[in-house]
């Protein structure tokens, strides 16, 4: 009888009776055949990996990551909270401590779902990975949190959300920006003046194989890591690096995946994207799961898999290196940046709009923070969706000081409801939501 | 009329039923040994004065695959299994003879890895030379596309007595279990054979010509013949056979919690609309995760031969048994004694049952009363308790769809029914404490031989049908066609229904029990590429649920009839 090295929690949701449109890779089928392969090789008979139902995520939970314009209600379907309810599901089982490490296999996914969410954007409503940190944060005393998002696609949403949060480390790797969606995620890209070097954009060229993604593992993520030291590691565990993924254009391997997450050894990992659902998705996921449970995967290899073609070539190999010597320096200047990036109390401003790919529609943001050297700072969101609503979002971050959190108030009590849709206000030490309309 | 047969473990219960109600019971015990004279001393027994042509039908629960696969006393079996990607095959293997050859099928049946006809005839040399006469082949994804078991089996054929494929074992996938599967048949075919051909041709020699069923441990039952294809099916039938004896008397609307407590263990099934619960993928025996169909039971350690003591200060009802109660002669305290002392149970000697309440209450320092009321109500808290752990986890299994999450079946007890010798003594106790209407069964005590008489002929299969690879299959019973991009749901049932109807045939069943017929399971799914639809895929599960046959639901099971 197999028996599981570290307990596993899975949580599995395929949703198979929710897609975007019938012929959207965001489709009912997506996670049949992964549903096969975990079901045909007897995954959930072995000793120490247990199934967990999802949960469904309430209008609190959302609202602890979220504001959603014009509320929770219309933005999102069941088939988006169960999916986030799968994530809290596997939390709650680690923070019970009933299993060492978990993975929620749901969908649809959220890592590109930002603080304001007007609708869909990258396939993503809500954001599953941050509602469930919130919800650690603000119900099992986590503190420190590093999320580390695997998918191919730049994880803007989650770095969105904690753009200004000193307490999490966020890292993203996926394909460089300027050949692929959302074409963001530089290695510039190192956070607001608050938490400027806990944002860790890594860039990767096309074509990057599992050498250069476990390079990059060995050489920048987990120094990080380790610098960092979290409370727990998540892992946004997209699984389109793979080599026949429709909509993509990498490498990676199911082999590569399992060794990924061997090395990274998350607490909770996360489904996001991937749409080889035949050829890549059934072989990374038990690639994933074995790797968690610390069982044997070395017999998970893709039937047409041929490390020969994969190989990268040495351009690439050396463009990885010097994007990790890049991104290395500016993380541990990080406190240096901070100090130059602005004066302790001065308000920064930012304009910038949002293309929403799923929903059709345009954001328009005006973003001001507190420059703050006691906390992540009081944050104020002018956000005018079109066609939509405008409304004002204001955020006292976790663990706030009490400049900010006066300032926050101050913002939410003198802003005029005749100028906004509606107000909000979501005060994360009190664990308190807001909401002000004419 | 017929005749309901349940081997137990101490005894082997017999019963005669006619269309109007309960005729006769016949108790035996068991010889573990020979169960093939019990079987027939059980038989002879019941039909004293009874003419041997009024039988119509036998149907037969016995232990005889349950012990020799438990006590490993089995044919030794080779297993020659073929696997491609995944975890690696070998940890599977838990026989000395276990191959792993070339040869992979992906999980929408496409070959991906050619199967190697020398490297087989090597294996089957190595076989032969060890031996084996019985041989599983297994291949992962075989329910998928099962070529490759089949040229396996035809490579091997003629040099072995009989060789099992998984994909005949069952539509579900699960390699590990497929291969325990097809190795457990393999492993009890002979012995199941000769007994049942044995007891054929005794029943022949009395005159008794009536066809001869086996229970499964699904609930159902299977003919003579075709239980030859499928012998391990017979494992675990006896918790079944009760469970089906308590169907008579649970109501349709309510969803019924049966009880069946035992002098060790005390099983727990659960009745929906007079169904009773199906294990997802199948049984647990010994070593084995099965994929062998089976009811939801759940066996806990308490019973009325409980060991009843006493652990710093609180009473314990523990989990092992010491022998029979003191009033029948143990020589520890149990749940029974307790029943005795409280004058509940006429059987037993009062004075020993008392010795054995007087033990526990000077250590409670309790009076005699309190303490025989609170070993009573303790037994009944902890068994309510296991129950209501179980209801809860079947309430929390996964499910895989918005609509499931959002609107599924939710089980609610409503009824209680107890079953086994305590039974009847502890039935209001347990409806006092769970506020939930409790009966004991009548005739408890052969509840499990009427449930053998009664089950109808069930089994289930499983279509998948692939327009973009223009084929709809149901591997397990070995069925192909061709289909056209136009196939429907509606399609898929149709051809569902028909093979099933053919396999239950098959099984011996009558056109009335054809009748109980439903959808498990029906999912169909667009095949969605570049953003472009390639076909469809339809997955259907259909069965012959458990139950009980028809022409019996007026049956009468008053005791008087006992007279």
């Amino acid at each position: 009888m197999l028996k599981a090295k570290n307990k596993t929690g899975l949580v599995f949701f395929p949703a198979f009776d929710w897609a975007i449109d019938p012929i959207h890779p965001e489709r009912e089928e997506r996670l049949l055949y992964t549903q096969d392969q975990v079901e045909e090789e007897g995954i959930f008979d072995i000793e120490g990996i247990l199934e967990y139902k999802p949960e469904i995520v309430t209008i609190e939970d959302i609202r602890r990551a979220h504001f959603c314009v014009p509320d929770e209600k219309t933005i999102t379907t069941e088939s988006h909270l169960i999916s986030a309810g799968g994530a809290m599901a596997i939390a709650k089982a680690v923070m019970r401590k009933e299993v060492e490490t978990g993975f929620a296999l749901v969908r649809p996914p959220g890592h590109h779902s930002m603080r304001v969410s007007h609708g869909g954007r990258g396939f993503c409503h809500i954001n599953m990975e941050a509602i469930m940190v919130e919800y650690l944060r603000s119900k099992h005393g986590i503190k420190r949190v590093a999320i580390v998002d695997t998918d191919c696609h730049h994880g803007d949403g989650t770095n969105n959300i904690y753009w200004h949060d000193p307490n999490v480390l966020f890292i993203s790797m996926h394909q460089d920006g300027r050949t692929m969606y959302p074409g963001s995620g530089f290695p510039n890209e190192l956070g607001g003046p608050n938490a400027m070097g806990t944002n860790l954009n890594i860039p990767l060229p096309p074509e990057t194989s599992a050498e250069g993604y476990l390079y990059i593992m060995e050489n920048t993520v987990m120094p990080a890591i380790a610098d960092f030291k979290p409370d727990i590691i998540v892992n946004s565990a997209g699984q389109d690096n793979h080599y026949t993924d429709p909509l993509t254009n990498m490498n990676f391997s199911a082999q590569g995946y399992a060794e990924l997450t061997t090395m990274l050894k998350p607490d909770i990992a996360v489904l996001e994207g991937g749409y080889s659902i035949e050829g890549a998705l059934p072989y990374v996921n038990l690639g994933i799961i074995l790797a968690m449970a610390g069982l044997d995967y070395s017999g998970v290899i893709e039937p047409d898999f041929n490390p020969e073609k994969l190989r990268q070539s040495q351009a690439i190999t050396d463009k990885i290196k010097s994007v990790s010597e890049e991104i290395n320096y500016s993380f541990q200047r990080r406190e240096e940046l901070r100090e130059r990036a602005g004066e302790h109390g001065e308000i920064q401003q930012k304009v910038r709009e949002i293309y929403y790919d799923t929903d059709n529609l345009y954001e328009r943001q005006n973003e001001k923070i507190r420059v703050c050297r006691d906390c992540g700072g009081a944050l104020e969101i002018d956000s005018k969706a079109t066609p939509g609503h405008h409304i004002l979002a204001v955020h006292i971050p976790h663990q706030a000081c009490n400049e900010c959190i006066e300032t926050g108030y101050d913002i939410f009590d003198k802003a005029d409801t005749k100028k906004y849709d509606k107000i909000f206000l979501q005060d994360r030490p009190k664990d308190i939501y807001k909401i002000k309309e004419n | 009329m017929i005749i309901g047969l349940d081997v137990g473990g101490t005894h082997t219960d017999v019963v005669l039923l006619s269309n109007k109600g309960f005729i006769k019971k016949v108790k035996v015990l068991t010889n573990p040994s020979d169960l093939f004279n019990t079987v027939l001393t059980g038989i002879t027994e019941l039909l004293k004065g009874i003419s041997p042509e009024s039988i119509k039908k036998i149907i037969l629960s016995t232990t005889l695959t349950t012990n020799a696969v438990v006590q490993q006393n089995v044919n030794p079996v080779g297993i020659v299994v073929s696997s491609g990607p995944g975890i690696q095959a070998e940890l599977f293997g838990n026989v000395k003879h276990y191959y792993k050859v070339k040869g992979a099928i992906d999980h929408r049946g496409r070959e991906t890895e050619n199967i190697n006809k020398q490297e087989i005839e090597d294996v089957a040399k190595k076989l032969k030379k060890a031996g084996i006469e019985y041989v599983a082949v297994v291949g992962k994804f075989s329910v998928r596309n099962p070529s490759h078991e089949i040229v396996i089996k035809r490579i091997l054929n003629k040099q072995f007595k009989k060789i099992f494929m998984g994909h005949n074992v069952s539509g579900n996938l699960n390699f590990p279990r497929r291969i325990a599967t097809a190795h457990l048949n393999a492993a009890v075919y002979s012995m199941h054979k000769e007994f049942f051909t044995a007891i054929k041709a005794s029943l022949d020699k009395k005159g008794i010509n009536a066809p001869i069923q086996v229970l499964k441990s699904d609930g159902g039952t299977m003919s003579l013949d075709a239980s030859l294809e499928i012998p391990a099916r017979t494992v675990l039938s006896g918790p079944a056979a009760s469970i089906i004896g308590s169907i008579p008397h649970a109501e349709g609307n309510k969803d019924t919690l049966v009880l069946d407590i035992g002098g060790t263990t005390t099983d727990i099934a659960i009745l929906v609309n007079k169904t009773p619960l199906l294990e997802p993928l199948g049984i647990k025996i010994g070593i084995y995760k099965s994929l062998i169909r089976s009811l939801k039971t759940y066996s806990k350690g308490i019973g009325g031969d409980s060991f009843v003591n006493v652990q710093e200060g609180t009473l314990v009802i523990g989990h092992e048994r010491k022998g029979p109660a003191m009033a029948f002669g143990g020589l520890y305290p149990t749940p029974t004694d307790a029943i005795v002392y409280l004058g509940m149970m006429e059987a037993g000697d009062k004075k020993l049952a008392e010795q054995g309440i007087a033990q526990i209450a000077n250590q409670l320092n309790l009076s005699l009363d309190d303490t025989a009321n609170l070993i009573v109500k303790t037994t009944c808290n902890q068994i309510l308790d296991h129950s209501m752990k179980m209801v809860e986890r079947i309430n929390k299994k996964p499910v895989y769809t918005v609509h499931e999450f959002m609107e599924g079946y939710k089980i609610k007890v409503e009824k209680i029914l107890l079953l086994g010798g305590p039974a009847e003594y502890l039935a209001q106790q347990i409806e006092e404490i769970s506020g939930i209407e409790t009966s004991a069964v009548p005739l408890s005590s052969v509840a499990n031989a009427i449930g053998a008489a009664l089950a109808r002929t069930t089994c289930e299969v499983s279509l998948i049908a692939d327009t973009e690879q223009g084929i709809a299959t149901i591997h397990e019973e070995d069925y192909a066609e061709p289909i056209s991009n136009s196939y429907t749901e509606k399609d898929a049932i149709e051809t569902a229904y028909t093979i099933l109807k053919e396999k239950a045939r098959g099984l011996g069943a009558n056109e009335d029990e054809l009748k109980e017929i439903e959808v498990i399971e029906s999912q169909s799914f667009n095949i969605v590429r570049n953003f472009s639809p390639k076909g469809k895929i339809f997955r259907m599960k259909i069965q012959i649920k458990p139950g009980l046959i028809n022409g019996f639901e007026k049956m009468k099971f008053d005791k008087a009839a006992l007279n």
